[in-house]
């Protein structure tokens, strides 16, 4: 599913971000990215969906190559590949229900399929009632369940979350969680970086620690690790 | 691409267009301008040109022979000339085909001049033309040197004069067609400049669920055109209109042979469709240019 080799980057300002990692993550998995801020995660889930090119080493998601896709092939990788923000970035403009539909508008999507499948995903998440609301209108986690819902309203094969409950407290965040569970268990893989201890103690999932470039730790059933 | 995006793609041009406000009335504006100053350059400039055309083809060398010239002379004349380089043909007129050319441009009063056949004091003509006109006045000079010409005549000086004013018409026209056309394009790519900035986090969601650059460049695209397709509908529509009223006005006024101006059907309709595919062109240049400048994609 995502196998990366040797991988290294250093940003044009000389800042080396990924110091030689190496790392395999399976269909279907639940990995939690932590580490320390500046350890470099943000530069590892960047690399994934091709946001940054690696400087060197070998990346290849759901079998494409990143270092040989050319630049009008990555919008495809990006189909296949659901993003998550701590700062949701929703457009305000926009009602939740055209929030979700607008990632399917993009691609194309034949206008039929669009009502059908939106309304499905607002059911994942448990939007539904809040179709018609305006971003605004909206509670954090709402929001970031609507996110979570233009997200995966493509069926990517992997859901990347960068910090998704960094601006949401504890029993919010424990919502996106059960979220997030609940995708998980139909087959998305799912890559979360964050720094909340009692989530990533609590979830008994796969943990990645991630610090100064290089991978610290990688353990099945792992804990957070870190005094907060 | 699909109907659907099509419109799409359509409607979000619009909206932009829309919400620019005053930097759109001010693309517009310029395009507007630009067109109106190329549409009047462009219609007197191919109308110098044609205008030009109809004099060179009407210059002829007349080569008004001696009258003491024997039929010998006038035989070795006609070789002479013959020999220049540079021309096309050479025609003997006798001084009766002269007469009869005199009385009959004359009209009704050419009658009078019917008296003169019994003593025609007009002389023989070798007709010159050159095989470019331009050589004229040159050729022109090397028949006045030969034996037994008495005089030559041909339009001194007009057509050189026609050129030189063509000629300038044409440098300062174009100089002046480029700032223009390069400051509606400069316009237009700021305004497109302002829609890209603020809509860049809509783009950057659309590169995030995986649109293609091209799903996201179109409406820039669009917008563009739009532009430069509104900014000629008022230099189209001075152009029918004017082009009619001076075609009108001129057949009226004036009746120098040579003056004739193209005929509004096509000429009109040609520039019209000639400046509405340079507004739309300057359109989407402006377009790309912001484009390649601020869209990364």
């Amino acid at each position: 599913m995502i196998v990366m080799k040797d991988v290294y980057k250093t940003y044009p300002n000389g800042v080396t971000a990924i110091n030689g990692i190496s790392v395999n993550i399976d269909q279907g998995e639940f990995v939690y990215i932590v580490g320390p801020s500046g350890a470099g995660k943000s530069t590892f889930i960047k690399l994934m969906y091709r946001e940054e090119k690696p400087t060197k080493g070998t990346i290849i998601v759901n079998n494409k190559n990143l270092s040989e896709l050319k630049e009008k092939e990555i919008p495809y990788l990006r189909r296949d590949i659901g993003v998550v923000f701590q700062d949701f970035k929703l457009l305000p403009k926009l009602t939740v229900y055209e929030n979700v539909a607008f990632a399917l508008e993009v691609i194309e999507e034949p206008p039929r399929n669009i009502r059908k499948r939106v309304m499905e995903v607002l059911d994942i998440v448990g939007l539904k009632n809040k179709a018609r609301s305006a971003p605004s209108e909206l509670s954090g986690g709402e929001q970031q369940r609507a996110a979570i819902a233009r997200a995966i309203v493509n069926r990517p094969k992997i859901l990347i979350a960068d910090e998704p409950t960094g601006n949401l407290d504890p029993e919010t965040s424990m919502v996106i969680m059960d979220t997030l569970e609940t995708i998980n268990s139909s087959g998305t893989t799912i890559l979360m970086a964050t720094h909340s201890k009692s989530i990533v103690n609590a979830m008994k999932k796969r943990v990645i620690a991630i610090e100064n470039g290089i991978i610290a730790r990688d353990e099945q059933r792992g804990e957070y690790g870190y005094e907060v | 691409m699909k109907f659907n995006t099509l419109l799409r793609h359509l409607r979000a041009g619009f909206r932009n267009i829309i919400r620019n406000g005053w930097m759109t009335v001010a693309s517009i504006g310029a395009v507007t301008t630009t067109l109106i100053l190329v549409a009047a350059f462009l219609a007197l400039m191919l109308n110098l040109n044609e205008m030009a055309k109809n004099i060179e083809d009407d210059v002829q060398i007349n080569t008004l022979i001696e009258l003491t010239a024997t039929d010998e002379d006038v035989k070795t004349l006609g070789d002479e000339i013959n020999a220049i380089d540079g021309i096309e043909k050479v025609t003997f007129s006798s001084k009766d085909d002269e007469l009869k050319k005199l009385i009959d441009s004359m009209g009704d009063e050419g009658e009078a001049w019917q008296l003169m056949e019994q003593d025609n004091p007009l002389n023989h003509v070798f007709i010159v033309e050159a095989e470019n006109p331009q050589d004229t006045e040159q050729i022109a000079k090397q028949i006045e040197t030969l034996n037994h010409v008495e005089k030559v005549v041909y339009g001194q000086g007009v057509i050189d004069q026609l050129f030189k004013f063509n000629n300038y018409a044409r440098v300062i026209g174009l100089i002046l067609i480029f700032a223009l056309v390069f400051t509606a394009i400069f316009l237009i790519s700021n305004t497109i400049k302002i829609t890209i900035i603020a809509r860049s986090e809509e783009i950057g969601i659309m590169k995030l669920v995986g649109a293609t650059n091209w799903f996201i460049r179109w409406p820039f695209l669009i917008e563009g055109l739009l532009l430069g397709v509104f900014g000629s509908i008022l230099p189209v529509a001075v152009i029918l209109a004017g082009y009619n009223y001076l075609e009108s006005s001129i057949m009226n006024s004036i009746s120098f042979s040579f003056v004739e101006i193209l005929p509004f059907h096509p000429f009109a309709w040609q520039l019209s469709a000639l400046v509405l595919s340079i507004g739309a062109l300057i359109g989407v240049w402006g377009s790309v240019m912001s484009i390649r400048k601020f869209l990364k994609v």
